[in-house]
């Protein structure tokens, strides 16, 4: 294991502990759910048992005679709401299919009554004897089942304009030395964070505060104002801390505006905590996918042909999809490309944001095709990657703004211990163990989007930052903190961050790994701001912006000596000058190329994202090599992953600690994608099984025994005023094919469909 | 969970007299109205989903005071009913004496869960089936008789190829019950009419025609003791799963031998993850014993367990590899340094 703190390197800042660890290792973090309400009364979900049909009936009277039921809500008598767009067409919802709307069941695990009770218990004990007469029809549950429909992306889904193509991939293909086709396959995954999707609601007259983890406060404040058809002033989202999320927590499910529209009716706060299984169908999930990869190449192993053709489920009124080919058709250098997404439409639930939603299962095709590529061509499939990297997108012909892809490569490599692998497949063992070592890329778009904040500088050096990003682990208190100190030039322990309430100036979502460099490039807009009034006031007749960016640019020394000094600028004298004790700035800052209604749409909860593929007149991503050493016992065919690499360059590292444990937590988690993630659906009812910590298996600490993170400097002044590229979605990206890659290197057997089982080994 | 009453018996005659008191009708011990509650980890799970809905819980594990202690001597070894996974598992002559016992233990569950699981509520927990654990799922014969099973055409990768029946094909899931059958242990069961004892194999019954009746304890009645005689030095338990610890077996198989000479004058074989029951593979032990081991030998028994073994669309798979497992075991077992 590398350790917790890496010493910073070139354009990375300190390695300062988490703002918030304390907090959360005694227990006094207070998530939504631990927040004490007055009198509340909870509320328990019952669920549909079946994935498609109606209801026919209720029988209730057993449900209501348990002591202490309040109410059973369900689509007779539940409060009226509004519809609300899909997050990724223009609304907040996660699905826009509304529970409690009519008797009609649209999927398994539907919200078809909500029990409210004064207390929990009693809530459970009444959801559990409420009767429902179903009738049913038959469910597609996913690809191949009758009644399933496939579509092309393109033209139904409003963020998937395009399927990437150009030069004449049928012509290359066939003319091609070397050719390959493969097929691939991911499955369902469900995101599982610690905390569950709880939901507390409080009215105080027409006012509404929600308690809720939330990975997008101001999405979720404006969205439950529309189904309710309240102003959105009227409603408040708080969540100083979120347990988890990884994108389930990105729009607004339908529970938040239920349990509102319930507390309203009840005129009493409630308090939902919905179980682990619910979770499964009441939010989203990653849907299942199919790849077929066809490359063709020279002899010397030049990319001449590249086509990427992906299907995705998604639920019968909602075309979501990830549509990935974005990013393979432009992750190396090939000149006839070809490519196209299409949606198959079935009876479950809207998927919906997993970490790194597109690249995830499109890497994992394209990127196990390279490993099968490199094999044909008797060839290190480092050198494939390297004879066909690329400083421009072969789409479009736009620059990278920068890009560390092969010094990644080569810096793993190196750690991992590359030059050790024999190249032929089943010639390494241990013991009772096949060993296999295998490798591959991982990128992630860097993104980024308006966002809003509020700075407050005292005389004596306190500082109160406030801007409603999100804590989901990801360390946005700490580098929050840590951009104020060094723009600011305070010592960081001044510093107290704001975040996680919708009352605070608005933030985008948690999400497309943003968060990092939208938060901060505002916060240091915000404090330039501040500074700048300071030296107004000292130096009424300098050349103001300049004399500030000279001494407090980001990243340089001047201002993180500063700080840590404690004796930054004549801050007294400043003060002194101005004569006041206190400054305080609100500022509001866009990308570059963000659209001209992005601040108008910021305070409606609507992100304008730009970056990525989208940028104008160049493409930004982040990049990484991944090494994995796998272990498939000879006997029993075990399969272990002992050893992950990853190296990885994505900008500026505002904190290396908290960064490391974000890739670290990539790493691992790509391997249990890789190994043991998949929710099981039942192909007659469309319903999933395994919907449980005990079923849905991830990894026990005694499946991570190494894993090795290391950051590249890498400096790129293009994409944002933090010089960020965010590296939250980038580490989980490149495992399951390294991993896929390493088990072809012990066995000699490629395993196209994730997960790999020991079931799927023979040898 | 559904309201339930609640006591605490302070020794063993309060305990079987609350649990009789409560032991009126005939139906089967899973479904009567009263359960006794030991470290809980099976029976509150299943409370909380819905699958258990016991009128009144009786809380007997003060009755470790006289039923937990852990004897292993020359003859043999007793184990109380209400020892806790985790002290059994690290009991250094359990170790020496039963390798197979302290592994079947070490390698269940996870630390936190052995620490509060007993021996007892251990052999009687019940099947991981996923459809019979939700009861939004109708079609369970164990859960509801008659109704079908929603397992036998449904994802069926972690059920039973071995002990099957037309009415269930859930595995039993436990992995120290495959060490005690193995050797041969007796259970000692504490009724309202005293004390008796009977072979551990024939505890479970496998499901047949009635898979919602899975023991031969009747309502009222507790186990107090498993007892073994004889030291099996020469044993060991060997655990396949998905993931490196806390989780359920997909093959296990627990061996013990007596080897004299270079030859095996005595063979148990056990298999865990792929029965319904506690599953002793006898004709397999029988091919072993006054033989010498050779890898041949181990394919011949490892074909053997498994000659009646029939899978389902996700589970054949388990047939391949539990013979795998066998041979392995019984390869390690021969090796093992005693
Ligand atoms: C997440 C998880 C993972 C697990 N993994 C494994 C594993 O890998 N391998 C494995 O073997 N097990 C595993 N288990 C199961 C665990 O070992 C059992 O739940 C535990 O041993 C049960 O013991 P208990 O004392 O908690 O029983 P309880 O839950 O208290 O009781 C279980 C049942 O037995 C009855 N009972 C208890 N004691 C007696 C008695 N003395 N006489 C008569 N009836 C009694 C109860 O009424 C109840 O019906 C796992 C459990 C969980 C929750
Ligand atoms: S296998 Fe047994 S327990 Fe599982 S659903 Fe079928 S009958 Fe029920």
């Amino acid at each position: 294991m590398t350790t917790a703190a890496p010493e910073p390197k070139g354009n990375m800042g300190q390695p300062v502990p988490r703002y918030d660890a304390v907090a959360k290792v005694t227990g006094r973090a207070t998530y939504a759910s631990d927040t004490p309400l007055a009198n509340p009364a909870y509320a328990f979900l019952v669920t549909s048992a079946i994935a498609k049909g109606r209801i026919d009936g209720f029988d209730l009277a057993d449900a209501r005679r348990v002591r202490g039921v309040i109410e059973i809500f369900t689509h007779e008598n539940a409060p009226k709401l509004k519809e609300s767009k899909l997050f990724s067409n223009g609304g907040y919802a996660s699905t826009t299919i509304q529970p409690l709307k009519s008797a009609d069941i649209a999927h398994d695990g539907q919200i078809i009554a909500v029990v409210v009770a004064d207390s929990y218990e009693a809530a459970r004990e009444a959801a559990y004897r409420v009767k429902v007469n179903y009738a049913a029809a038959m469910p597609a549950a996913t690809f191949d089942s009758p009644g399933a429909t496939a579509a092309a992306a393109k033209g139904q889904n409003g963020q998937f304009k395009e399927d990437p193509r150009v030069g004449d991939f049928a012509r290359a293909f066939d003319e091609a030395e070397v050719k390959l086709t493969a097929a691939y396959e991911t499955p369902t995954q469900h995101h599982n964070p610690m905390e569950l999707f709880a939901t507390s609601c409080a009215w105080t007259g027409d006012d509404l505060v929600i308690y809720e983890p939330s990975q997008y406060v101001h999405g979720l404040k404006n969205g439950v104002a529309g189904q309710l058809g309240i102003d959105a002033d009227k409603v408040r989202v708080v969540n100083p801390y979120v347990g988890g999320a990884f994108g389930s927590k990105g729009s607004m499910t339908p529970r938040t505006a239920i349990i509102a529209g319930i507390a309203r009716r009840l005129n009493r706060p409630v308090k939902l905590v919905p179980t682990r299984d619910q979770g499964f169908t009441i939010a989203t999930y990653r849907a299942e996918t199919r790849h077929e990869i066809q490359l063709g190449a020279s002899r010397d192993g030049r990319l001449l042909a590249l086509r990427h053709e992906g299907m995705e489920v998604s639920s019968r009124p909602d075309p979501y999809c990830v549509g990935g080919t974005k990013t393979t058709t432009r992750l190396y250098a090939c000149a006839n490309v070809d490519s196209l997404v299409s949606i198959v439409r079935a009876d479950r639930n809207t998927p919906g944001f997993m970490r790194s939603p597109p690249e995830v299962p499109y890497l994992f095709a394209l990127e196990s095709a390279m490993d099968e590529l490199a094999v044909k061509l008797a060839m290190d499939p480092i050198e494939l990657r390297r004879i066909n990297d690329t400083a421009n997108e072969p789409i479009d012909g736009k620059p990278y703004t920068s890009r560390s892809l092969m010094a990644c490569f080569d810096a793993g490599a190196r750690a991992f211990g590359w030059s050790q692998r024999s190249p032929a497949p089943g010639s390494m063992s241990d013991g009772d163990w096949l060993v296999g070592y295998g490798c591959a890329a991982t990128c992630y778009p860097t993104q980024m989007a308006p966002a809003a904040a509020r700075v407050r500088l005292q005389r004596d050096g306190r500082t109160r930052v406030e801007i409603a990003g999100h804590e989901i682990g990801n360390g946005a208190y700490t580098v929050i903190a840590q951009a104020a100190a060094e723009r600011l030039g305070v010592p960081l322990e001044k510093v107290t961050v704001h975040i996680g309430d919708s009352d605070l100036p608005p933030a985008p979502v948690a999400g497309g790994s943003n968060s990092t460099a939208s938060t901060c490039s505002a916060v240091m807009m915000v404090c330039d701001k501040v500074r700048q009034r300071l030296f107004r006031a000292l130096l009424p007749n300098e050349g103001l912006a300049d004399r500030a960016k000279e001494t407090v640019g980001i990243g340089q020394t001047p201002a993180t000596q500063a700080a840590r000094s404690g004796q930054p600028l004549d801050r007294d004298k400043a003060f002194e000058a101005l004569g006041a004790d206190v400054v305080e700035d609100y500022g509001e800052w866009k990308p570059d190329g963000a659209p001209l209604d992005s601040f108008h749409a910021m305070h409606q909860g609507q992100m304008r994202m730009v970056g990525g593929d989208k940028m104008k007149g160049a493409i930004a991503y982040a990049f990484g090599a991944e090494f994995v050493e796998v272990r498939v016992n000879r006997f029993t065919h075990e399969i272990r992953a002992p050893r992950l690499v990853g190296a990885f360059a994505a900008g500026r590292i505002m904190n290396p600690r908290t960064a490391r444990s974000q890739l670290m937590g990539g790493l691992i988690w790509g391997m249990s994608s890789a190994l043991l993630e998949s929710t099981e659906i039942d192909a007659r009812t469309a319903r999933y099984v395994n919907d449980n910590f005990a079923d849905y298996l991830v990894p026990v600490n005694a499946d991570v025994t190494d894993v090795k993170v290391i950051m590249l400097p890498e400096q790129d002044h293009r994409i944002n005023p933090a010089g960020v590229k965010g590296l939250g979605e980038l580490a989980n990206v490149g495992t399951n094919a390294a991993v896929c890659n390493a088990l072809y290197h012990a066995t000699g057997q490629r395993i196209r469909k994730l997960p790999a089982r020991l079931e799927n080994i023979e040898i | 969970m559904r309201s339930f009453s609640y006591q605490k018996a302070t020794d063993p005659g309060a305990a079987l007299r609350a649990l009789n008191a409560a032991a009126t009708d005939s139906r089967p011990l899973t479904e009567a109205a009263a359960q006794p509650l030991a470290g809980g980890t099976t029976l509150l799970d299943l409370m909380k989903l819905d699958v258990m809905r016991p009128a009144s819980i009786v809380n007997i594990t003060p009755l470790a005071r006289t039923w937990s202690a852990v004897d292993a001597g020359v003859d043999g070894l007793r184990l109380g009913a209400l020892a806790k996974m985790s002290d059994v598992a690290a009991h250094p002559e359990v170790q020496r004496s039963y390798p197979v016992v302290a592994d079947s233990l070490k390698l269940a569950a996870s630390p936190q869960l052995r620490n509060m699981a007993t021996l007892g509520g251990n052999v009687l927990q019940r099947t991981r089936c996923s459809y019979f654990r939700d009861v939004s799922y109708a079609n369970c014969n164990k859960r509801n008789p008659g109704s079908g099973c929603a397992a036998m055409d449904g994802v069926n990768r972690m059920h039973a190829v071995l002990g099957t029946s037309n009415q269930c094909i859930a595995t039993y899931p436990g992995d120290f019950a495959q060490a005690l059958i193995a050797l041969d242990a007796m259970v000692e069961i504490t009724g309202a009419s005293g004390t008796r004892s009977m072979p551990f194999a024939q505890l479970h019954k496998a499901p047949g025609n009635s898979p919602q009746i899975e023991t031969s304890l009747q309502p009222g009645e507790l186990i107090s003791a498993f007892t073994v005689s004889g030291r099996w030095p020469r044993s060991l338990y060997l655990k396949v799963r998905d993931r490196q610890s806390y989780e359920f077996a997909l093959s296990s198989a627990a061996v013990a031998l007596d080897v004299q000479d270079g030859v095996i004058s005595d063979a148990r074989v056990a298999l865990g993850g792929v029965a319904t029951v506690p599953w002793r593979a006898r004709e397999a032990e029988a091919l072993l014993k006054g033989r010498r081991f050779d890898d041949g030998l181990a394919q011949r028994v490892a074909e053997a367990a498994f000659a009646d073994a029939t899978g389902r669309r996700h589970n054949g798979f388990k047939i391949a590899l539990g013979r795998r497992v066998v041979a392995r075991a019984l390869q390690q077992a021969v090796t093992m340094e005693i």
